[in-house]
């Protein structure tokens, strides 16, 4: 017993269980302290529809914008991965009407030049910068647009391998550029377009089209369970 | 005792333990501590369903209660349709895209309908990656047979046949669509090994596999413009005078009006059970996790498939309290990482499939070689630092960014410090049972993903979910599609329900509960008061 006493790890926050108050779009509310953002939510008694999604910080949906106590810095985070404390206060971001231009990947011509048909206020960034310092992935956003309207779509498509498409880059942008779907169009370019075939995957879709493991499935699939059994444990 | 002095032991155990080989369990072994230890094989939590297609099978309580129970649809509800279409799918993960891509290719009229937004599911999470059989050393005929091993010998031999051969024509669409897998220096998609396989099969995106391919999928879906209904929860099939189904009707979650749609054939791609939270355990699941499909398709008379077994991933963060039941990616093990108990010793081969390891997990804390938090959760140490000592500084950050951003939003630094893990329940091995084309025993009625059964046997093995997402969403989409053209649309009626609701009262009425459930009640009942009166 000794033994398994001394394998506790110490929790501040369980040992002195203490509730901060909070601000939830302007109103205050008592909540244990360093639960979630969203799951003050669920404390404070509001049905959560709108703004939560995976909980697990994948899927954008939970967006929002909070402030610490006496700081005036609006910042953002992803509320399902965000601890409350003391005097903090936050909104979930309402979905942002941005505009996603529509096209076909694969039959682009000029994949580097259509950016600035799809996206014309692509190149009118203002570097003023609010999209980098809003990304709660730490994208380096503004960094992005600029190498998109260059046509460095190798560096933009490594870039934004992080974003969760919370869109909060967006409302912030004084040039109307979502840069989300900026990015996601050039990585999808940078993939379908300027990313080398895969030999070996095609040589493997040709030997399943000419049957090159048919005899192998004949021989398996003709096994009774003891034999099949018998036959994975050889497989190593 | 504070954390760090904890983790002491795993630093100091490090090096002796790097030069460990832990053989893996003998089958009888492996079996005897599956039994002992599994969740699956815990008795008191499952009972028989009372009736329905499944009557006397065995399933946890949780599930058993929302199969028989009622739905919110009165028998003589107005069924006058607000849409009609060609295709309905319902669920917006990989299966659902996959589905509504290759359904409007058909030429076919698609209305994906989805419960929360379009790509708000378990699909974007998934880190560890996808196996297809693309390596010269590789094959399909492998890939089967690893399968095959980890579900127990129990997987559909003709589902799993047509996965694993279809799943490289599907990496060649994910590509031509733009999705960015790791390639090696010769231009050749990378590889890696998963848990349970004994070839390298899984093709990743770095730990985001999931997230860059519902990127690119969603992203599809609008390009081709297909009509979307999001925060639309399906609540009930529809069927015509034979049993056939033909359309759902909807709970819109914003006005919570009813929306009936009437289609020549339905897709369900409503994905898995985790927020059922079966036998108190935590989950790695996203929201709307909730079992919806099973409930709809039972009542429609859909059989369903190895419904008694669930996987408990083995490593669901126990700390912080924020994270509880958050998946830590099966890649760290992949890369090497060991499992530690409390007294710095390794337990069990890292690399066996889940089932085991989870087991053995259990075992550990349950003998008292576990780490306790105090707020009352146990698990055993996931030494991450050991990637970087093994690989290089930088490991750790490197492959796994999106595992490193999320510990570090609340200060540990998982390339210095060991992670402490128990299992969290994550994935529905069975299903709704259908067959190659994804079609259910109810005719017009398509199960695809994590919602349907049978493929994966009685243990998923790793990277398998988002191929069978992929080639089943697939296969349903393509054969309800072109259906569609030679078909009329069916009377609309909830006579299955009139059925459903006679056999309930025969075996003493339904469970009391209203199903499908939609949405986890985490809303706390008792009102708050406010800080300042
Ligand atoms: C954290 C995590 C990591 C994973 N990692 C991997 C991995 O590395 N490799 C792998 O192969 N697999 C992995 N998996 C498993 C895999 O991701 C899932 O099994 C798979 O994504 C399920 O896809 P799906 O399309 O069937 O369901 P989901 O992607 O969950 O989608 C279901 C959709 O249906 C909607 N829905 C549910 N009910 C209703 C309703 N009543 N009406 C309307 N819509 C509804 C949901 O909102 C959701 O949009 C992982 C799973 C998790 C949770
Ligand atoms: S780039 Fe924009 S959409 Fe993507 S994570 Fe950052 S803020 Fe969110
Ligand atoms: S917010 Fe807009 S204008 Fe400012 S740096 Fe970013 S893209 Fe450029
Ligand atoms: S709910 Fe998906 S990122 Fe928070």
């Amino acid at each position: 017993m000794a033994q398994e006493d001394a394998n506790v790890i110490d929790q501040p926050e369980v040992l002195r269980h203490k509730m901060v108050t909070i601000e939830i779009s302007g109103k205050k509310y008592e909540v244990p302290e360093g639960i979630t953002v969203i799951k003050a939510l669920w404390y404070t008694g509001q049905e959560v529809v709108r703004g939560a999604g995976c909980l697990g910080g994948f899927c954008g949906a939970c967006a929002t914008y909070y402030r610490t106590k006496d700081d005036p810095k609006v910042r953002t985070c992803l509320a399902c991965q965000m601890a409350v404390e003391d005097g903090m206060s936050f909104t979930i971001m309402p979905p942002f009407p941005a505009r996603k231009a529509l096209y076909d990947i694969q039959t682009l011509k000029d994949p580097k030049q259509d950016l600035f048909n799809l996206y014309p206020e692509a190149p009118l960034c203002r570097n003023c910068n609010a999209c980098t310092e809003a990304c709660p992935q730490k994208i380096d956003v503004r960094e992005g647009v600029w190498k998109a309207v260059f046509g460095d779509f190798k560096s933009v498509s490594e870039m934004f391998m992080d974003c969760v498409m919370c869109g909060m880059c967006t409302p912030v942008c004084i040039a109307d550029i979502a840069p989300n779907l900026v990015a996601l169009y050039v990585s999808r370019a940078q993939g379908a377009h300027f990313t080398e075939k895969p030999q070996g995957l095609e040589t493997r879709i040709k030997e399943i089209q000419d049957g090159r493991f048919n005899e192998e499935w004949t021989k398996i699939l003709a096994m009774n369970e003891k034999e099949l059994a018998d036959h994975c444990a050889t497989v190593k | 005792m504070d954390i760090h002095a904890l983790q002491q032991i795993v630093h100091q155990t490090r090096d002796a333990r790097r030069k460990q080989t832990i053989p893996k369990f003998s089958a009888a072994d492996r079996d005897q501590l599956i039994h002992t230890y599994h969740p699956d094989y815990r008795a008191s939590a499952y009972r028989p369903i009372r009736f329905g297609p499944n009557m006397n099978d065995q399933t946890v309580v949780e599930l058993a209660a929302l199969l028989e129970g009622d739905s919110p649809i009165a028998d003589n509800a107005d069924l006058t349709p607000h849409y009609t279409t060609d295709v309905l799918v319902i669920g917006g993960g990989g299966a659902g895209c996959a589905a509504a891509l290759h359904a409007h290719g058909t030429g076919a009229k698609v209305i994906l309908a989805t419960k929360l937004r379009l790509g708000d599911s378990n699909s974007v999470m998934a880190q560890g990656g996808m196996q297809i059989s693309v390596a010269p050393e590789d094959s399909p005929v492998t890939h089967f047979l690893d399968t095959l091993k980890g579900g127990h010998m129990q997987n559909d031999h003709e589902l799993l046949k047509v996965m694993v051969e279809e799943g490289p024509s599907i990496a060649k669409w994910l590509i031509e669509l733009g999705v960015l897998f790791d390639r090696q220096a010769d231009g050749n998609l990378h590889v890696k090994k998963g848990g349970g396989s004994s070839k390298p099969r899984l093709l990743t995106c770095s730990d985001y596999t999931g997230l860059e391919i519902m990127r690119v999928l969603k992203d599809e879906v609008l390009n081709q413009k297909i009509q979307l209904l999001e925060f639309c929860a399906a609540v009930e099939l529809l069927s015509d005078d034979n049993g056939h189904c033909t359309g759902a009707i909807f709970k819109d979650l914003d006005n919570h009006r009813h929306v009936v749609v009437a289609a020549k054939s339905v897709i369900l791609a409503t994905g898995g059970i985790g927020r059922l939270h079966i036998q108190g355990f935590p989950t790695s699941n996203h929201y709307g996790a909730t079992g919806d499909g099973l409930c709809l398709s039972y009542r429609m008379g859909a059989k369903l498939d190895h419904i008694d077994t669930f996987q408990y991933h083995p490593s669901g963060a126990v700390y912080p309290e924020q994270l509880i039941g958050a998946l830590v990616t099966e890649g760290i093990r992949s890369e090497g990482g060991h499992l530690v108990n409390a007294k710095g010793e390794r337990f069990v081969n890292e690399l066996d499939t889940r089932d085991v390891v989870s087991s053995s997990i259990i075992r550990e804390c349950g003998e008292g070689r576990g780490i306790r938090t105090m707020s009352g959760r146990v698990g055993v140490w996931l030494d991450t630092p050991l990637l970087d000592a093994e690989h290089g500084p930088g490991t750790v950050e490197k492959h796994f960014p999106a595992m490193m951003m999320q510990f570090e939003r609340f200060g540990i630094d998982i390339s210095k410090d060991p992670v402490l893990i128990y299992p969290t329940l994550h994935y529905q091995n069975g299903g709704v049972k259908i067959d190659t084309n994804s079609e259910t025993n109810v005719k017009n009625l398509f199960v695809a993903g994590e919602a349907s059964g049978g493929l994966h046997g009685r243990n998923r093995l790793m990277g398998n979910s988002l191929l069978d997402l992929m080639v089943f969403g697939k296969r349903s989409g393509l054969t309800a599609g072109s259906r569609a053209g030679s078909m009329q649309q069916g009377t609309l009626t909830v006579k299955h329900l009139q059925r459903f609701r006679a056999e309930a009262k025969k075996h003493g009425n339904s469970s009391g509960v209203i199903s499908p459930m939609i949405l986890p009640a985490y809303t706390r009942k008792e009102p708050e008061r406010t800080a300042n009166g």
